[in-house]
C-alpha cells in the first residue's frame, strides 16, 4: 500500500493474492477494534459490579443480622448497645445522632454557602473568582481525618471557652466543621445554578430600576431554586456519610438526644468503632454494622437521586 | 430611598466576602494550627521512624511506605479501569438502557459515602476472597472509590475534544480505535491528567473506608520488598501484607490522650495535608496550562 506512485504501472491489475492479503488484514483489524471495544465495555461495565456489589454485601450481611433482631426492634428500640452482654439494637440512637450534627452541620453550610455563591456569582469581579475557586477546591480536598483532628482540638476548646460546661466529645463541633466541609461543595453547586440563570432575566430587572442586590434575591435566587435545592440535598447526602470528623471529635457512644452539647454516636461513627475492634466474622456485631450501613446507603442514595433530579430540571428550563 | 439600598447593597456586599473570609479564613487556621502544633516535631527522625510507645521516638515510616503502595495499586487498578469506562461511554456507547444504567451507577457511586467502600471491602476482598486486611485489598477498595471521578473528569476531557477532529480521521480512513487513541486521547491527555490527579490525592486522605476494613494502627516493619536478590527479581509478597496508611496513623494519634500525641497527629496531619495539596496544586496548575494553550 505504501509503494511509490513511480512503482504503480500503467494498467493496475491487481492480482489476487494482494486482495487476499488485503481482506485478511482488514479483518484481522475489524476483530481487534471488536476486541477493543468489548474490553472498553467491560471496564464500563465495573460500575455496574461495583454497585451490585455493594447492594449484595449489605444486603446479604444485614439479612443475617434480621434474622435475630426484628425490624420493629431495629426501627423502634431506643438503645443501641451491640457489644454489650445485654445487645440491643435499636438504630435511633445512632440516627439521631446522624441528624443532629448532619443538621448543624447544614445551619452552616447553608446561609454561608447561599451568600458566598450569590456573591460570586452576581458580585465578585471574574479575578477575584479566579482567585476564591481554586483556594475553595483546596479547602474540599484536605482530608476528612485532619478536620476531625480539627474539631477536637481547635473547635471545641474554642467552644468550651465560650460555654465552659461543653464536654470534650460533643456534636456541636463535629457538626460545625462538617458545615465547613461541606461549604465547597455547596457553593460550588450554587454558583453554576445561579450562574444558569439567563443574562436576559438580570437585565429585564435592572430596566425597571432594581439594584442589583435586589436583582440577587428577587430575580436569580428564585429563578435558581432549584438548582440551589440540589446544591442543599447534595451537601446532606455528603454530611450523613461523614464519618472522621464525628468518630474522632463527637464521642463514639450510642446515646438518644436532641441536644448538640451532648456526646453522641453517628451511624459511621458506629462502623469505625466496630471495624477498630476485633469482632469475629459472622457474629451478630460485625453484621449489626452492615445493616448500620445499609441504612447509611439507602439514605444517601435517596438525597442522591432528589438530589440529581434537581440539577436536571434546572438544566433544563434554561 | 437610593441612599438606603446603596447601603443595603454595600452591607451585602460586606456579609458575602465575610462568608468567603469565613470558609478561606478556615483553610488558613486549619494549616496555621497544624503548622503551630506539629511543625516542629517534623524532623529526619519522623519520617523514618516506627510508630512508638514514647510520643518523642515515634515516627511515620510505615504510614509513608503504606501510603505509596496503596497509591500504587489504586493507580495501577484504578486509572485504566476509569479511562477505559470513559472511553466506551463518550465514544462507543449507543444509547440503550445498559448504557443508561452504567451512567446512573457512575453517578450513584460517586455519592455513596466512602466508608460503604470499606463494607463493600470487608464483605467482599477480606473474607468471600479471602484477601485479608492486605495492601492489594485496601488498594483495590480505594481505586473503587476513585472510579467515578476518573470516569467523571475523563469525560469532560473527551468531550472538549471537538467533533471535527474526530470526523477528519473518519475521513482519512482511520477506524474508531486509531481516532480514539492517535487524536482523542493525546489531546485530552492534560484533562485526564487533572482527573487523576485530583482523583488521586482524595485516594491517599480516605481514612473511612481503610479503617473499616481493619488496618492496623500499630505497625512496627515494612511490607516486604518488592525486589529480590534472586531470580526472578520481583515478588509481590507486599501485596497480602499488613499496612498503615498516613491517615490511619494519624487518627490513631488523635483518639490517644495526651499532649504529644497530638503534636504527633498535628505532624503527620500537615505531612498529610501537603501531599494532598501539593497534589491538588499540580492539578489546578495542570489545568491552568492546559486553558492557556489550548483554543479550539
Amino acid at each position: 500500500m505504501n509503494k511509490s506512485l513511480a512503482a504503480v504501472p500503467e494498467v493496475i491489475r491487481i492480482s489476487e493474492p494482494v486482495i487476499v492479503e488485503a481482506t485478511a488484514r482488514r479483518r484481522a483489524q475489524h476483530r481487534r477494534e471488536q476486541v477493543i471495544e468489548s474490553g472498553l465495555f467491560l471496564a464500563a461495565l465495573m460500575s455496574v459490579a461495583a454497585t451490585a456489589a455493594i447492594l449484595a454485601v449489605l444486603l446479604w450481611e444485614s439479612l443475617g443480622f434480621f434474622k435475630a433482631v426484628s425490624l420493629t426492634d431495629f426501627l423502634t428500640d431506643t438503645l443501641w448497645t451491640p457489644l454489650f452482654d445485654d445487645a440491643r439494637y435499636g438504630i435511633l440512637p445512632l440516627l439521631a445522632g446522624t441528624v443532629v450534627t448532619s443538621l448543624i452541620g447544614l445551619l452552616v453550610a447553608i446561609p454561608v454557602g447561599t451568600v458566598s455563591a450569590i456573591y460570586l456569582s452576581e458580585f465578585a469581579s471574574s479575578r477575584l473568582r479566579e482567585l476564591i475557586k481554586p483556594a475553595l477546591e483546596l479547602l474540599g480536598a484536605v482530608p476528612t481525618v485532619v478536620y476531625g483532628y480539627f474539631a477536637l482540638l481547635v473547635v471545641t476548646p474554642t467552644l468550651q471557652k465560650l460555654w465552659p460546661d461543653l464536654p470534650g466529645f460533643n456534636m456541636l463541633s463535629p457538626g460545625i466543621v462538617i458545615g465547613i466541609m461541606i461549604l465547597p461543595l455547596v457553593i460550588s453547586l450554587s454558583e453554576d445554578a445561579m450562574r444558569a440563570v439567563p443574562m436576559v432575566l438580570r437585565e429585564g430587572s435592572y430596566a425597571t430600576g432594581a439594584t442589583r442586590l435586589q436583582t440577587a434575591w428577587r430575580v436569580v435566587v428564585p429563578a435558581a431554586t432549584s438548582g440551589l435545592v440540589a446544591a442543599y440535598v447534595l451537601g446532606v447526602s455528603r454530611a450523613v456519610g461523614e464519618t472522621m470528623v464525628v468518630a474522632i471529635a463527637a464521642g463514639q457512644n450510642p446515646n438518644l438526644t436532641w441536644n448538640p452539647m451532648e456526646p453522641a454516636a453517628t451511624i459511621t461513627a458506629y462502623i469505625v468503632q466496630v471495624a477498630l475492634g476485633d469482632l469475629p466474622h459472622g457474629s451478630i456485631g460485625y453484621q449489626s454494622i452492615f445493616a448500620a450501613g445499609l441504612v447509611l446507603a439507602v439514605t444517601t442514595f435517596a438525597f442522591n437521586m432528589f438530589g440529581h433530579a434537581m440539577r436536571k430540571r434546572f438544566r433544563e428550563v434554561y | 430611598m437610593l441612599r438606603r439600598r446603596k447601603f443595603t447593597e454595600v452591607l451585602f456586599k460586606a456579609v458575602g466576602l465575610c462568608s468567603l473570609a469565613l470558609a478561606i479564613g478556615t483553610l488558613a487556621l486549619l494549616f496555621g494550627a497544624l503548622i503551630v502544633e506539629g511543625a516542629s516535631r517534623i524532623d529526619w527522625q519522623f519520617l523514618t521512624s516506627f510508630p512508638s510507645r514514647r510520643a518523642t521516638q515515634a515516627g511515620i515510616l510505615p504510614a509513608l511506605v503504606g501510603s505509596s503502595l496503596i497509591m500504587l495499586v489504586t493507580a495501577v487498578v484504578g486509572i485504566p479501569l476509569g479511562v477505559a469506562a470513559a472511553i466506551y461511554l463518550e465514544e462507543y456507547a449507543r444509547r440503550t438502557w445498559l448504557t443508561e444504567l452504567i451512567e446512573v451507577t457512575v453517578m450513584n457511586l460517586a455519592g455513596v459515602p466512602s466508608i460503604i467502600f470499606g463494607l463493600l471491602a470487608l464483605g467482599l476482598f477480606v473474607y468471600m476472597l479471602g484477601l485479608g486486611a492486605s495492601i492489594l485489598t485496601a488498594g483495590l477498595t480505594l481505586a473503587l472509590l476513585i472510579l467515578p471521578v476518573v470516569i467523571v473528569t475523563t469525560r469532560e476531557a473527551i468531550r472538549a475534544i471537538p467533533v471535527q477532529i474526530r470526523e477528519a480521521a473518519f475521513a482519512l480512513g482511520a477506524t474508531k480505535w486509531q481516532t480514539v487513541s492517535h487524536h482523542v486521547l493525546p489531546y485530552s491527555s492534560a484533562g485526564i491528567l487533572t482527573g487523576i490527579i485530583l482523583a488521586l490525592s482524595r485516594a491517599i486522605g480516605e481514612t473511612a473506608p481503610i479503617v473499616t476494613i481493619g488496618a492496623l494502627t500499630f505497625i512496627a516493619f515494612l511490607p516486604p520488598a518488592p525486589f529480590t536478590t534472586e531470580p526472578p527479581f520481583m515478588s509481590f509478597e507486599w501485596l497480602m501484607s499488613p499496612f498503615t496508611v498516613m491517615p490511619i496513623q494519624m487518627f490513631a494519634w488523635v483518639s490517644r490522650p495526651g499532649e504529644d500525641f497530638a503534636g504527633n497527629a498535628a505532624a503527620a496531619g500537615l505531612v498529610l495535608v501537603c501531599m494532598t495539596l501539593a497534589m491538588n496544586g499540580l492539578a489546578i496548575y495542570v489545568r491552568y496550562l492546559m486553558r492557556k494553550r489550548v483554543s479550539w
